[in-house]
Protein backbone atom coordinates (compact mmCIF):
# COMPACT_ATOMS: atom_id res chain seq x y z
CA UNK A 1 0.00 0.00 0.00
CA UNK A 2 1.48 3.32 -1.01
CA UNK A 3 1.80 6.22 1.41
CA UNK A 4 -0.77 8.99 1.23
CA UNK A 5 0.57 12.09 -0.43
CA UNK A 6 0.48 15.61 0.97
CA UNK A 7 0.28 18.36 -1.64
CA UNK A 8 0.13 22.13 -1.42
CA UNK A 9 -1.95 24.36 -3.67
CA UNK A 10 -1.39 28.11 -3.83
CA UNK A 11 -4.58 30.00 -4.71
CA UNK A 12 -3.56 33.26 -3.06
CA UNK A 13 -4.97 36.36 -4.80
CA UNK A 14 -7.44 34.25 -6.74
CA UNK A 15 -11.07 35.17 -6.18
CA UNK A 16 -13.90 32.70 -5.77
CA UNK A 17 -14.81 30.48 -7.44
CA UNK A 18 -11.27 30.08 -8.82
CA UNK A 19 -9.82 28.61 -5.60
CA UNK A 20 -12.58 25.99 -5.69
CA UNK A 21 -11.91 25.25 -9.36
CA UNK A 22 -8.17 24.90 -8.77
CA UNK A 23 -8.88 22.63 -5.79
CA UNK A 24 -11.26 20.52 -7.84
CA UNK A 25 -8.75 20.19 -10.68
CA UNK A 26 -5.91 19.30 -8.30
CA UNK A 27 -7.98 16.70 -6.44
CA UNK A 28 -8.78 15.00 -9.75
CA UNK A 29 -5.10 14.12 -10.01
CA UNK A 30 -4.88 12.74 -6.46
CA UNK A 31 -5.77 9.45 -4.81
CA UNK A 32 -8.27 8.73 -2.05
CA UNK A 33 -6.60 9.35 1.32
CA UNK A 34 -4.18 11.96 -0.01
CA UNK A 35 -4.17 15.38 1.66
CA UNK A 36 -4.23 18.78 0.05
CA UNK A 37 -3.30 22.02 1.78
CA UNK A 38 -4.83 25.05 0.03
CA UNK A 39 -3.46 28.56 0.61
CA UNK A 40 -6.07 31.25 -0.04
CA UNK A 41 -6.72 34.94 0.44
CA UNK A 42 -10.38 35.17 -0.59
CA UNK A 43 -12.52 34.71 2.51
CA UNK A 44 -15.24 33.17 0.36
CA UNK A 45 -13.34 29.88 0.54
CA UNK A 46 -14.36 29.50 4.18
CA UNK A 47 -17.85 28.63 2.94
CA UNK A 48 -17.15 27.42 -0.56
CA UNK A 49 -14.43 24.80 -0.06
CA UNK A 50 -16.24 23.04 2.81
CA UNK A 51 -19.43 23.03 0.70
CA UNK A 52 -17.52 21.62 -2.25
CA UNK A 53 -16.04 18.92 0.02
CA UNK A 54 -19.45 17.94 1.37
CA UNK A 55 -20.93 17.69 -2.13
CA UNK A 56 -18.08 15.64 -3.52
CA UNK A 57 -17.34 13.37 -0.59
CA UNK A 58 -14.04 14.80 0.59
CA UNK A 59 -13.09 15.43 4.21
CA UNK A 60 -12.43 18.89 5.55
CA UNK A 61 -9.53 18.47 7.98
CA UNK A 62 -8.95 22.06 9.11
CA UNK A 63 -9.40 25.73 8.37
CA UNK A 64 -6.76 28.07 9.75
CA UNK A 65 -7.28 31.81 9.35
CA UNK A 66 -4.21 33.97 9.90
CA UNK A 67 -4.14 37.70 9.15
CA UNK A 68 -4.95 37.96 5.45
CA UNK A 69 -4.42 34.30 4.63
CA UNK A 70 -6.58 31.23 5.02
CA UNK A 71 -5.08 27.76 4.98
CA UNK A 72 -7.44 24.84 4.42
CA UNK A 73 -6.53 21.18 4.59
CA UNK A 74 -8.71 18.54 3.00
CA UNK A 75 -8.42 14.79 2.63
CA UNK A 76 -9.44 13.30 -0.68
CA UNK A 77 -12.37 10.92 -0.51
CA UNK A 78 -13.24 8.10 -2.82
CA UNK A 79 -13.86 9.41 -6.28
CA UNK A 80 -16.34 7.84 -8.59
CA UNK B 1 -42.99 17.31 1.77
CA UNK B 2 -39.47 16.17 1.04
CA UNK B 3 -36.56 17.63 2.88
CA UNK B 4 -34.03 18.95 0.34
CA UNK B 5 -31.08 18.00 2.51
CA UNK B 6 -32.14 14.36 2.67
CA UNK B 7 -32.58 14.07 -1.06
CA UNK B 8 -29.55 12.19 -2.35
CA UNK B 9 -28.95 9.79 -5.18
CA UNK B 10 -29.45 6.85 -2.84
CA UNK B 11 -32.86 8.10 -1.72
CA UNK B 12 -34.20 8.91 -5.15
CA UNK B 13 -37.20 7.01 -6.44
CA UNK B 14 -36.26 3.60 -7.73
CA UNK B 15 -36.32 3.03 -11.42
CA UNK B 16 -37.49 -0.22 -12.83
CA UNK B 17 -34.86 -2.93 -12.51
CA UNK B 18 -34.84 -3.71 -16.19
CA UNK B 19 -34.13 -0.09 -17.16
CA UNK B 20 -30.73 1.48 -16.74
CA UNK B 21 -30.81 4.63 -14.65
CA UNK B 22 -30.47 7.54 -17.02
CA UNK B 23 -28.02 10.32 -16.28
CA UNK B 24 -28.52 14.00 -16.98
CA UNK B 25 -26.12 16.87 -16.64
CA UNK B 26 -27.75 20.11 -15.54
CA UNK B 27 -26.57 23.66 -16.06
CA UNK B 28 -26.71 24.96 -12.49
CA UNK B 29 -26.46 28.72 -12.10
CA UNK B 30 -27.40 28.83 -8.45
CA UNK B 31 -30.77 30.41 -9.15
CA UNK B 32 -34.22 29.03 -8.47
CA UNK B 33 -35.00 27.80 -11.98
CA UNK B 34 -32.07 25.43 -12.31
CA UNK B 35 -32.67 24.23 -8.76
CA UNK B 36 -36.24 23.30 -9.66
CA UNK B 37 -35.34 21.81 -13.04
CA UNK B 38 -32.97 19.38 -11.35
CA UNK B 39 -35.46 18.44 -8.69
CA UNK B 40 -38.19 17.79 -11.26
CA UNK B 41 -35.88 15.28 -12.94
CA UNK B 42 -34.85 13.73 -9.64
CA UNK B 43 -38.53 13.09 -8.99
CA UNK B 44 -38.42 10.79 -12.01
CA UNK B 45 -35.42 8.85 -10.77
CA UNK B 46 -32.91 10.47 -13.07
CA UNK B 47 -29.33 10.70 -11.79
CA UNK B 48 -28.36 14.35 -12.14
CA UNK B 49 -25.01 16.06 -11.79
CA UNK B 50 -24.56 19.79 -12.08
CA UNK B 51 -22.20 21.82 -14.16
CA UNK B 52 -21.41 25.47 -13.54
CA UNK B 53 -19.25 27.66 -15.75
CA UNK B 54 -16.86 30.36 -14.59
CA UNK B 55 -16.74 33.02 -17.31
CA UNK B 56 -14.96 35.78 -15.39
CA UNK B 57 -18.13 37.88 -15.45
CA UNK B 58 -19.99 36.00 -12.73
CA UNK B 59 -21.55 38.36 -10.22
CA UNK B 60 -20.87 36.08 -7.31
CA UNK B 61 -17.52 36.33 -5.70
CA UNK B 62 -15.28 39.10 -6.82
CA UNK B 63 -16.56 42.36 -5.44
CA UNK B 64 -17.91 40.73 -2.32
CA UNK B 65 -14.53 39.17 -1.76
CA UNK B 66 -12.72 42.45 -2.16
CA UNK B 67 -14.80 45.08 -0.44
CA UNK B 68 -14.34 45.08 3.30
CA UNK B 69 -17.84 46.36 3.95
CA UNK B 70 -19.27 43.25 2.28
CA UNK B 71 -17.25 40.80 4.35
CA UNK B 72 -19.74 40.85 7.21
CA UNK B 73 -22.53 39.70 4.90
CA UNK B 74 -23.08 35.97 4.75
CA UNK B 75 -21.42 34.85 1.55
CA UNK B 76 -21.90 31.68 -0.36
CA UNK B 77 -21.56 30.36 -3.85
CA UNK B 78 -25.17 29.76 -4.85
CA UNK B 79 -24.35 27.03 -7.35
CA UNK B 80 -22.59 25.04 -4.62
CA UNK B 81 -25.46 25.82 -2.27
CA UNK B 82 -28.01 24.56 -4.80
CA UNK B 83 -26.03 21.39 -5.43
CA UNK B 84 -25.89 20.71 -1.72
CA UNK B 85 -29.63 21.23 -1.35
CA UNK B 86 -30.21 18.84 -4.23
CA UNK B 87 -27.70 16.25 -3.08
CA UNK B 88 -25.89 16.30 -6.41
CA UNK B 89 -22.29 16.68 -7.47
CA UNK B 90 -21.33 20.00 -9.01
CA UNK B 91 -18.54 20.44 -11.51
CA UNK B 92 -17.30 24.02 -11.78
CA UNK B 93 -15.46 24.64 -15.01
CA UNK B 94 -13.24 27.57 -15.89
CA UNK B 95 -14.22 28.65 -19.40
CA UNK B 96 -12.92 32.20 -19.10
CA UNK B 97 -10.49 31.85 -22.03
CA UNK B 98 -12.79 30.33 -24.66
CA UNK B 99 -15.60 32.57 -23.40
CA UNK B 100 -13.75 35.59 -24.77
CA UNK B 101 -14.93 34.64 -28.23
CA UNK B 102 -18.53 34.91 -27.03
CA UNK B 103 -18.07 38.36 -25.48
CA UNK B 104 -15.92 39.84 -28.21
CA UNK B 105 -17.76 38.56 -31.28
CA UNK B 106 -21.29 37.44 -30.47
CA UNK B 107 -22.95 36.09 -33.59
CA UNK B 108 -26.37 37.15 -32.32
CA UNK B 109 -25.23 40.50 -30.95
CA UNK B 110 -25.65 42.06 -27.52
CA UNK B 111 -28.69 42.65 -25.37
CA UNK B 112 -29.49 45.94 -23.62
CA UNK B 113 -25.86 46.17 -22.48
CA UNK B 114 -22.82 44.10 -23.47
CA UNK B 115 -24.62 40.88 -22.60
CA UNK B 116 -24.39 38.34 -25.41
CA UNK B 117 -27.10 36.17 -23.82
CA UNK B 118 -28.06 34.03 -26.79
CA UNK B 119 -24.47 33.24 -27.78
CA UNK B 120 -23.64 32.69 -24.12
CA UNK B 121 -26.36 30.12 -23.62
CA UNK B 122 -25.43 28.34 -26.83
CA UNK B 123 -21.78 28.28 -25.75
CA UNK B 124 -22.62 26.86 -22.33
CA UNK B 125 -24.88 24.17 -23.70
CA UNK B 126 -22.17 23.22 -26.20
CA UNK B 127 -19.58 22.99 -23.42
CA UNK B 128 -21.99 20.96 -21.30
CA UNK B 129 -22.65 18.66 -24.26
CA UNK B 130 -18.93 17.96 -24.58
CA UNK B 131 -18.76 17.22 -20.85
CA UNK B 132 -21.82 14.97 -21.18
CA UNK B 133 -20.27 12.95 -23.98
CA UNK B 134 -16.95 12.67 -22.21
CA UNK B 135 -18.54 11.43 -18.98
CA UNK B 136 -21.10 9.11 -20.58
CA UNK B 137 -24.26 10.96 -19.55
CA UNK B 138 -27.48 10.66 -21.55
CA UNK B 139 -28.89 14.17 -21.88
CA UNK B 140 -28.76 17.80 -20.78
CA UNK B 141 -31.17 19.92 -18.81
CA UNK B 142 -31.45 23.64 -18.13
CA UNK B 143 -33.78 25.72 -15.99
CA UNK B 144 -34.87 27.86 -18.93
CA UNK B 145 -38.44 29.12 -19.05
CA UNK B 146 -40.06 30.49 -22.20
CA UNK B 147 -40.39 34.25 -22.04
CA UNK B 148 -38.30 34.66 -18.94
CA UNK B 149 -35.43 36.49 -20.62
CA UNK B 150 -35.83 38.81 -23.57
CA UNK B 151 -32.97 37.38 -25.61
CA UNK B 152 -32.12 33.79 -24.81
CA UNK B 153 -35.35 32.47 -23.34
CA UNK B 154 -37.91 32.99 -26.07
CA UNK B 155 -39.85 30.37 -27.96
CA UNK B 156 -38.10 31.36 -31.18
CA UNK B 157 -34.57 31.48 -29.73
CA UNK B 158 -34.65 28.29 -27.67
CA UNK B 159 -34.44 26.10 -30.80
CA UNK B 160 -31.49 28.23 -31.94
CA UNK B 161 -29.63 27.26 -28.77
CA UNK B 162 -30.47 23.57 -29.24
CA UNK B 163 -29.33 23.65 -32.85
CA UNK B 164 -26.22 25.80 -32.67
CA UNK B 165 -24.89 24.06 -29.56
CA UNK B 166 -25.20 20.71 -31.29
CA UNK B 167 -27.32 19.36 -28.44
CA UNK B 168 -30.44 19.12 -30.60
CA UNK B 169 -33.13 17.05 -28.97
CA UNK B 170 -30.85 15.94 -26.16
CA UNK B 171 -31.53 19.29 -24.50
CA UNK B 172 -34.52 19.14 -22.18
CA UNK B 173 -36.03 22.14 -20.39
CA UNK B 174 -38.13 20.52 -17.65
CA UNK B 175 -39.82 23.73 -16.51
CA UNK B 176 -41.37 24.50 -19.91
CA UNK B 177 -41.02 21.20 -21.76
CA UNK B 178 -44.75 20.83 -22.36
CA UNK B 179 -44.69 23.99 -24.45
CA UNK B 180 -41.84 22.75 -26.61
CA UNK B 181 -41.46 19.90 -29.11
CA UNK B 182 -40.79 16.48 -27.62
CA UNK B 183 -37.14 15.73 -26.94
CA UNK B 184 -35.32 12.40 -27.11
CA UNK B 185 -35.45 11.78 -23.34
CA UNK B 186 -39.24 12.12 -23.52
CA UNK B 187 -39.63 10.14 -26.73
CA UNK B 188 -37.50 7.28 -25.47
CA UNK B 189 -39.37 7.16 -22.18
CA UNK B 190 -36.37 8.12 -20.07
CA UNK B 191 -38.55 10.83 -18.59
CA UNK B 192 -42.32 11.16 -18.45
CA UNK B 193 -43.40 14.28 -20.37
CA UNK B 194 -46.64 14.39 -18.40
CA UNK B 195 -44.69 15.10 -15.22
CA UNK B 196 -42.80 17.97 -16.80
CA UNK B 197 -44.05 21.56 -16.66
CA UNK B 198 -45.45 24.34 -18.81
CA UNK B 199 -44.11 27.49 -17.19
CA UNK B 200 -43.82 30.61 -19.29
CA UNK B 201 -43.35 34.35 -18.87
CA UNK B 202 -41.66 36.48 -16.27
CA UNK B 203 -44.12 35.71 -13.50
CA UNK B 204 -42.20 33.88 -10.79
CA UNK B 205 -45.21 32.65 -8.85
CA UNK B 206 -45.30 29.15 -10.40
CA UNK B 207 -41.63 28.66 -9.55
CA UNK B 208 -42.16 29.89 -6.02
CA UNK B 209 -45.12 27.56 -5.56
CA UNK B 210 -43.07 24.63 -6.84
CA UNK B 211 -40.20 25.58 -4.56
CA UNK B 212 -42.59 25.51 -1.63
CA UNK B 213 -43.92 22.13 -2.70
CA UNK B 214 -40.38 20.75 -2.78
CA UNK B 215 -39.52 22.33 0.57
CA UNK B 216 -37.04 24.90 -0.72
CA UNK B 217 -37.35 27.98 1.44
CA UNK B 218 -33.96 29.56 0.85
CA UNK B 219 -32.82 30.20 -2.69
CA UNK B 220 -31.13 32.92 -4.72
CA UNK B 221 -33.23 35.35 -6.74
CA UNK B 222 -30.64 37.37 -8.62
CA UNK B 223 -32.11 40.49 -10.22
CA UNK B 224 -31.02 40.77 -13.84
CA UNK B 225 -29.29 37.44 -13.92
CA UNK B 226 -25.91 36.42 -12.59
CA UNK B 227 -23.63 38.13 -15.07
CA UNK B 228 -21.91 41.51 -14.83
CA UNK B 229 -22.41 42.03 -18.56
CA UNK B 230 -26.10 42.72 -17.94
CA UNK B 231 -25.10 45.67 -15.74
CA UNK B 232 -25.14 49.05 -17.50
CA UNK B 233 -22.32 50.57 -15.44
CA UNK B 234 -20.09 47.57 -15.90
CA UNK B 235 -20.76 47.43 -19.63
CA UNK B 236 -19.95 51.12 -19.90
CA UNK B 237 -16.55 50.50 -18.31
CA UNK B 238 -15.87 47.58 -20.62
CA UNK B 239 -16.82 49.65 -23.68
CA UNK B 240 -14.51 52.41 -22.46
CA UNK B 241 -11.68 49.88 -22.11
CA UNK B 242 -12.12 48.71 -25.69
CA UNK B 243 -12.35 52.23 -27.02
CA UNK B 244 -9.20 53.31 -25.19
CA UNK B 245 -7.24 50.33 -26.47
CA UNK B 246 -8.55 50.66 -29.98
CA UNK B 247 -9.53 46.99 -30.09
CA UNK B 248 -11.92 44.59 -28.44
CA UNK B 249 -9.69 42.50 -26.19
CA UNK B 250 -9.43 41.80 -22.49
CA UNK B 251 -7.55 39.75 -19.95
CA UNK B 252 -9.03 38.36 -16.75
CA UNK B 253 -7.25 41.02 -14.69
CA UNK B 254 -8.94 43.69 -16.80
CA UNK B 255 -12.43 42.43 -16.14
CA UNK B 256 -11.74 41.99 -12.43
CA UNK B 257 -10.46 45.57 -12.30
CA UNK B 258 -13.68 46.85 -13.85
CA UNK B 259 -15.47 45.69 -10.71
CA UNK B 260 -13.17 47.57 -8.37
CA UNK B 261 -12.80 51.22 -7.41
CA UNK B 262 -13.68 54.48 -9.09
CA UNK B 263 -12.58 54.65 -12.71
CA UNK B 264 -11.70 58.10 -14.05
CA UNK B 265 -10.31 58.77 -17.50
CA UNK B 266 -8.79 62.26 -17.67
CA UNK B 267 -7.13 61.56 -21.04
CA UNK B 268 -7.98 59.06 -23.76
CA UNK B 269 -4.70 57.19 -23.27
CA UNK B 270 -4.89 56.51 -19.52
CA UNK B 271 -7.34 56.06 -16.70
CA UNK B 272 -7.07 55.90 -12.94
CA UNK B 273 -8.51 53.14 -10.79
CA UNK B 274 -8.93 54.63 -7.33
CA UNK B 275 -9.72 52.39 -4.36
CA UNK B 276 -12.89 53.33 -2.50
CA UNK B 277 -12.14 51.63 0.79
CA UNK B 278 -9.62 49.54 2.71
CA UNK B 279 -10.54 46.21 1.15
CA UNK B 280 -10.03 47.60 -2.34
CA UNK B 281 -6.78 49.27 -1.28
CA UNK B 282 -5.45 45.94 -0.06
CA UNK B 283 -6.51 44.25 -3.25
CA UNK B 284 -5.09 46.88 -5.60
CA UNK B 285 -1.81 46.89 -3.69
CA UNK B 286 -1.28 43.37 -5.00
CA UNK B 287 -1.24 44.75 -8.56
CA UNK B 288 1.58 47.27 -8.09
CA UNK B 289 3.94 45.13 -10.16
CA UNK B 290 1.48 45.12 -13.04
CA UNK B 291 0.40 48.77 -13.04
CA UNK B 292 1.98 52.13 -12.31
CA UNK B 293 0.60 53.18 -8.91
CA UNK B 294 0.06 56.36 -6.93
CA UNK B 295 -0.27 56.76 -3.21
CA UNK B 296 -0.60 59.88 -1.09
CA UNK B 297 2.08 59.93 1.63
CA UNK B 298 1.62 63.32 3.32
CA UNK B 299 -2.04 62.52 3.95
CA UNK B 300 -4.05 59.33 4.23
CA UNK B 301 -5.68 58.28 1.00
CA UNK B 302 -6.51 55.40 -1.30
CA UNK B 303 -4.08 53.62 -3.56
CA UNK B 304 -4.63 54.26 -7.27
CA UNK B 305 -3.46 52.42 -10.34
CA UNK B 306 -2.89 53.82 -13.80
CA UNK B 307 -4.14 51.77 -16.72
CA UNK B 308 -2.49 53.02 -19.92
CA UNK B 309 0.59 55.07 -20.66
CA UNK B 310 1.14 58.32 -18.79
CA UNK B 311 3.87 60.90 -19.41
CA UNK B 312 5.18 63.36 -16.81
CA UNK B 313 2.42 65.86 -17.47
CA UNK B 314 -0.18 63.09 -17.17
CA UNK B 315 1.38 61.92 -13.90
CA UNK B 316 1.12 65.42 -12.47
CA UNK B 317 -2.57 65.51 -13.38
CA UNK B 318 -3.09 62.00 -12.01
CA UNK B 319 -1.38 62.94 -8.74
CA UNK B 320 -3.61 66.01 -8.37
CA UNK B 321 -6.63 63.85 -8.98
CA UNK B 322 -5.54 61.22 -6.47
CA UNK B 323 -4.87 63.98 -3.93
CA UNK B 324 -8.48 65.08 -4.39
CA UNK B 325 -9.62 61.70 -3.04
CA UNK B 326 -7.27 61.84 -0.03
CA UNK B 327 -7.75 63.45 3.36
CA UNK B 328 -5.58 66.30 2.06
CA UNK B 329 -8.15 67.44 -0.50
CA UNK B 330 -8.32 70.91 1.10
CA UNK B 331 -4.54 71.20 1.69
CA UNK B 332 -2.32 73.51 -0.34
CA UNK B 333 0.03 70.68 -1.25
CA UNK B 334 -0.16 66.91 -1.02
CA UNK B 335 2.83 64.61 -1.50
CA UNK B 336 2.07 61.71 -3.81
CA UNK B 337 4.37 58.76 -4.39
CA UNK B 338 4.44 57.56 -7.99
CA UNK B 339 5.70 54.03 -8.18
CA UNK B 340 6.81 52.28 -11.35
CA UNK B 341 6.08 48.60 -11.94
CA UNK B 342 9.71 47.77 -11.10
CA UNK B 343 9.38 49.40 -7.67
CA UNK B 344 11.23 52.62 -8.47
CA UNK B 345 9.40 55.53 -6.88
CA UNK B 346 9.44 59.30 -6.97
CA UNK B 347 7.50 61.92 -5.05
CA UNK B 348 5.39 64.71 -6.48
CA UNK B 349 4.11 67.64 -4.43
CA UNK B 350 0.85 68.73 -5.99
CA UNK B 351 -2.16 70.90 -5.38
CA UNK B 352 -5.28 68.75 -5.18
CA UNK B 353 -7.84 69.31 -7.90
CA UNK B 354 -11.05 70.93 -6.75
CA UNK B 355 -14.31 69.15 -7.39
CA UNK B 356 -15.06 71.73 -10.09
CA UNK B 357 -11.85 70.72 -11.87
CA UNK B 358 -13.13 67.18 -12.38
CA UNK B 359 -15.58 66.98 -15.28
CA UNK B 360 -18.33 64.41 -14.96
CA UNK B 361 -17.18 62.91 -18.24
CA UNK B 362 -14.01 61.69 -16.55
CA UNK B 363 -16.03 59.21 -14.51
CA UNK B 364 -16.25 56.01 -16.51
Amino acid sequence: MSEAALMILDTRRLLCPLPVIRTQDKVETMEAGDSLVIQCTDHGVINDIPAWCRINGHELVSIDEQDHEIVIEIRVGKTS
Amino acid sequence: MLSPKLWTTSTMPNTSNDKPQRKAVALVSGGLDSLLAVRVLQEQGIHVEGINFYTGFCVEGHTHAIRKKDRAKPKRNNALWSAEQLGIKLHIIDVSEPYKGVVLNPKHGYGANLNPCLDCKGFMVKEALEWMNKHDFDFLITGEVIGQRPMSQRKDTMPVISKESGAGDLLLRPLCAKLLPETKPEREGWVDREQLLDFSGRNRKPQMALAEKFGFTDYAQPAGGCCFLTDANYSSKLADLWQARGEKTYEIDDIVMLKIGRHLRPKPHFKLIIAREEGETNFLRGYRRSYLSLNTISHSGPISLIDGEANDEDLELAARLVARFSSGREADLVTVEVRQKNGEAKELKVKPLSSDDIPKEWYV
